[in-house]
């Protein structure tokens, strides 16, 4: 009789414990009756901030928090990447180029009650600037770099030597001028990061923000600016941050605009996606990132599932240096040889579409006519018969990744396979060659070990130079060419200050690049975000700035 | 016993030793370093150079070696590559995350595992007795990572009872002077954070304690069996004590040695097991913090979270061996 008595007491126990976990709070508590207004967000990301000092960071994660507590001059079209202003209320440049005027929005405050105006404008500017040791280092000031080159002291060698800004002057409080030592044209897109983020002049200082000690390629922020007291102007303001476990920002009501809907927005940490997903699906978070393309589908039925416009191309590369590549028959036959219109259709979530050069179709610069490269085996074998080169040397060896899945790339084998099934029918000879993404298989691509492989890129910002330009302006081990006329014409078109011209100037390039085929594109995709259904006013955008003031639950 | 245990500190010396080079040796064999997950996609040669220079990795093996000694023995673990946070400070945040959880797998095995074991030993060859034997075999062939998934998916995914993810619920803030979640909000005085740290507790907790639970289980029922046909059980019978005395006093207590030294055997499978469950619900303790730092090659992570587990899991075997000298006094005069 006693043994039962235990065993009853044991499940006993376990039950109360189970009873005592039947209320369960979904995290939307708070809601103003309307379900429009009040109420947190729980959002699932891949990982931690960095810092949320902009200035520092590049990576998507501290982006996206750093673009809710702080704001720019200038900004993107939500959902698109067509600049527009945003604390400065209109900015012209003078005759040559050199001479930006912003006007500034005015009654804007920082969140610790210090005024938005020219001065606080140029400290940022000149801070920037003045950047020293490791925060030259681009790792630390990727955008910086990216967007203005050099410093006013330039030390590190990975930097260019001279700096598209010259100066910065508070002519009024409302007016700041921003001279820059030659015109550019991807100076106002450039902006529009949130690495250009104003943040108040105050907190910088008193919270150490410059301090930075550590390694170039491994910063370690000493100051609390970015860890604990980042200060903007933005619709929400820093609550709290526990690195690994989650980030908590509370609506502005001081903001100047429109004032977010939400209370709180609560940043989660999730670093696999099926875990988001898990996440998604058992309540515990409202909305997520990063949605595996193979989740898609399955989302759709109960979740609202969101995509971005494309941003990003999938590629087959080539390292020229290694014969057969170097034959331009060769490559077009390759390239007639991939039926990437099947692959897309079969392999790819819908919104996916077949790539015709380097860059997607929404940035300027896209040229409607380049020279296509149509799935014809017959066109194919025509060309390697061409080619001249003799049947025992059409062994190519082929690289995909493993352990990876990326949003133009969610399943590398199956992408591998297809393509190494329509080579070999035109007669190639496939060896396979696999490592694991990180850090193998990019170090062995990156180094040019590879003769042909799978790859692809996620763009920064809306500028071709991100694109095309990282690819093909300079000579690169993973390609294995030198193309003097490419290169020329890709470093013409980035430093041209006319849009317009820049624009033809892209196009013609882009016509360049296909036509002499350094790799086949094959694909742009639109990556995935996932919410409850009852998550309104999200608005995704290419270049991932997405303002979670707008959202409401419920 | 005060010899015993100086003797025993004394090994560890050579132990440690012995564990911070295979350690050393291991994270080195990796493949790839810690500049792939820093420098990212496009690295160039120069760059990675570069790193590799700024972190010692281009010095010789040796060399690294004796540099990291020279700082662990100050107390140095250095700080993550990839967070550039210091490697005992998060150490100290990550080791109750997965303390607290390895005790719900512990306290789970042996609230239902000593009774079961108990019902099983005193309905011998009933149908009780045989499906707990059947059900402790099962609990032991399941693979840890598979019963987490199936519970995650069941309880959590398809039937929303319990979360899936994390320790708490991200609405929740409480103060964390222990950074044992639920003796927190016991603390904070807090009854809904206190329930909510539960919740998060029990899928882990019994995706981890299935194995401890199936071993406990057998043990007892063993240990039970054994007992229950000794002399002086038979006298207490024969005597006419009360049925409970006798299962009490001179069964359990007696039963239970065996199974404190299985318990203490366990640290090793709890805190190995720890490393899966924490990674499928993505528990932020020791396990999901080590398993990261693999991928990211992050060496003083790995070194510094390696060596730590491996100092708490000797600490551990060593206070097993010394409660037995306190449970047991044959075990301690032994000892003199």
């Amino acid at each position: 009789m006693r043994s039962n008595k235990l065993l009853a007491l044991a499940l006993g126990g376990l039950l109360v414990a189970a009873a005592a976990c039947g209320g369960s709070s979904n995290g939307s508590s708070n809601n103003n009756g309307n379900g429009k207004t009040g109420g947190t967000l729980v959002f699932g990301t891949s990982a931690d901030p960095v810092s949320m000092d902009g200035a520092y960071v590049s990576d998507g994660e501290s982006l996206r928090v750093v673009d809710q507590i702080f704001e720019t001059l200038v900004t993107t079209k939500a959902g698109g990447t067509d600049p527009e202003p945003k604390l400065a209320e209109s900015y012209t440049p003078s005759a040559d180029g050199k001479v930006w005027t912003f006007k500034l929005r005015k009654n804007v405050k920082f969140h610790d009650g210090t005024p938005f105006n020219a001065a606080a404008v140029c400290f940022n500017f000149d801070r920037w600037y003045n950047f020293k040791g490791i925060q030259q280092s681009p790792s630390v000031s990727y955008y910086w770099s990216t967007v203005f080159g050099g410093f006013k002291n330039t030390t590190n060698a990975d930097v260019p030597k001279t700096s598209l800004y010259a100066s910065c002057q508070a002519s009024d409080d409302s007016t700041a001028v921003v001279n820059l030592t030659s015109p550019s044209a991807s100076f106002i897109p450039g902006l529009a990061v949130p690495a250009f983020s104003i943040a108040s002049p105050d907190a910088l200082t008193k919270y150490n923000a410059d301090k930075v000690s550590g390694t170039g390629d491994s910063p370690k922020f000493d100051g609390t600016f970015g860890t604990q007291h980042p200060v903007g102007t933005g619709p929400f303001k820093l609550e709290s941050f526990t690195p690994g476990d989650k980030l908590v920002l509370a609506r502005n009501d001081d903001y100047w605009g429109s004032k977010a809907k939400l209370d709180k927005v609560i940043f989660k940490p999730i670093a696999k996606g099926t875990d988001r997903r898990q996440a998604l699906e058992s309540g515990d978070i409202q909305g997520y990132d990063f949605v595996d393309p193979a989740d898609v589908d399955a989302l759709k039925s109960g979740f609202k599932v969101m995509q971005r416009p494309a941003f990003n191309v999938g590629y087959v590369g080539f390292n020229q240096k290694m014969a057969p590549l170097n034959n331009l028959k060769i490559r077009q036959a390759i390239a007639h040889a991939l039926n990437r219109d099947a692959l897309v259709k079969a392999k790819y979530p819908p919104g996916a579409q077949v790539a015709k050069e380097f860059m997607p179709p929404q940035l300027f610069g896209y040229a409607a006519d380049v020279t296509d490269y149509d799935y014809n085996v017959d066109t194919a074998k025509q060309l390697i018969k061409d080619s001249g080169v003799a049947a025992k040397d059409l062994t190519l060896t082929f690289w995909y990744p493993t352990d990876v899945s990326r949003p133009y790339m969610p399943d590398p084998k199956a992408n591998w396979e297809a393509f190494k099934s329509d080579l070999e029918a035109v007669g190639f000879k496939i060896i396979a060659k696999s490592a694991p993404w990180r850090p193998d298989y990019n170090q062995k691509v990156n180094n040019g070990a590879a003769q042909m492989y799978l790859l692809g890129w996620t763009g920064d910002f809306g500028d071709p130079d991100n694109f095309v330009g990282t690819f093909f302006r300079t000579s690169q081990p993973a390609w294995g060419f030198n193309n003097p006329e490419i290169f020329s014409a890709l470093e013409g078109a980035r430093t041209e200050s006319d849009l317009g011209k820049r624009t033809s100037d892209y196009q013609a390039a882009n016509k360049l690049i296909m036509d002499f085929l350094p790799g086949v594109p094959y694909v742009h995709t639109q990556p995935s975000l996932a919410f409850n259904k009852n998550v309104n006013g999200y608005v995704p955008s290419p270049v991932s700035l997405e303002s979670f003031a707008t959202v409401t639950v419920g | 016993m005060l010899k015993f245990v100086v003797r025993r500190l004394l090994l560890l010396v050579p132990i440690l030793v012995g564990l911070s080079i295979l350690v050393f040796a291991w994270v080195r064999a990796l493949p790839g370093g810690p500049e792939a997950a820093l420098l990212g996609e496009r690295a160039t040669p120069e760059r990675i150079a570069a790193v590799r220079h700024e972190y010692g990795l281009d010095k010789p093996v040796y060399q690294q070696y004796v540099t990291y000694v020279g700082h662990v023995v100050t107390g140095d673990f250095g700080q993550s590559i990839k967070t550039t946070r210091p490697v005992l400070g998060d150490i100290k945040v990550k080791f109750p995350a997965t303390i607290e959880l390895a005790l719900a797998a512990l306290i789970f095995a042996l609230v239902l595992g000593i009774p079961l074991g108990f019902i099983a030993a005193r309905r011998y060859q009933t149908w009780a007795d045989s499906s707990t034997i059947v059900g402790s075999l099962l609990g032991i062939s399941i693979p840890v990572f598979f019963l987490a998934y199936l519970l995650k998916y069941v309880f959590a995914v398809k039937l929303h009872w319990l979360p899936s993810t994390g320790r708490l619920d991200p609405t929740i803030d409480i103060p964390h002077p222990t950074g044992f979640y639920v003796l927190d909000a016991i603390i904070a005085g807090d009854w809904h954070t206190f329930v909510d740290a539960l919740r998060h507790l029990i899928l882990p907790g019994i995706a981890l304690g299935t194995i401890p639970l199936a071993i406990v289980t057998r043990i007892t029922r063993a240990a039970v069996l054994e007992v229950s046909n000794e002399d002086y059980v038979r006298t207490a019978e024969a005597k006419g004590l009360r049925r409970r005395t006798v299962d009490e006093r001179h069964i359990l207590r007696n039963a239970m040695l065996p199974v404190a030294t299985v318990v203490g055997l366990q640290t090793g499978l709890l805190l190995s097991g720890a490393v899966l469950t924490e990674i499928v619900f993505a528990w932020p303790g020791m396990g999901s913090w080590l398993y990261d730092a693999t991928f990211n090659r992050d060496f003083p992570v790995l070194e510094g979270g390696i060596l730590f587990l491996a100092v708490v899991f000797v600490m551990v075997n060593l206070l097993v061996d010394v409660s037995y000298g306190v449970l047991d006094p044959r075990i301690r005069l032994q000892g003199k």
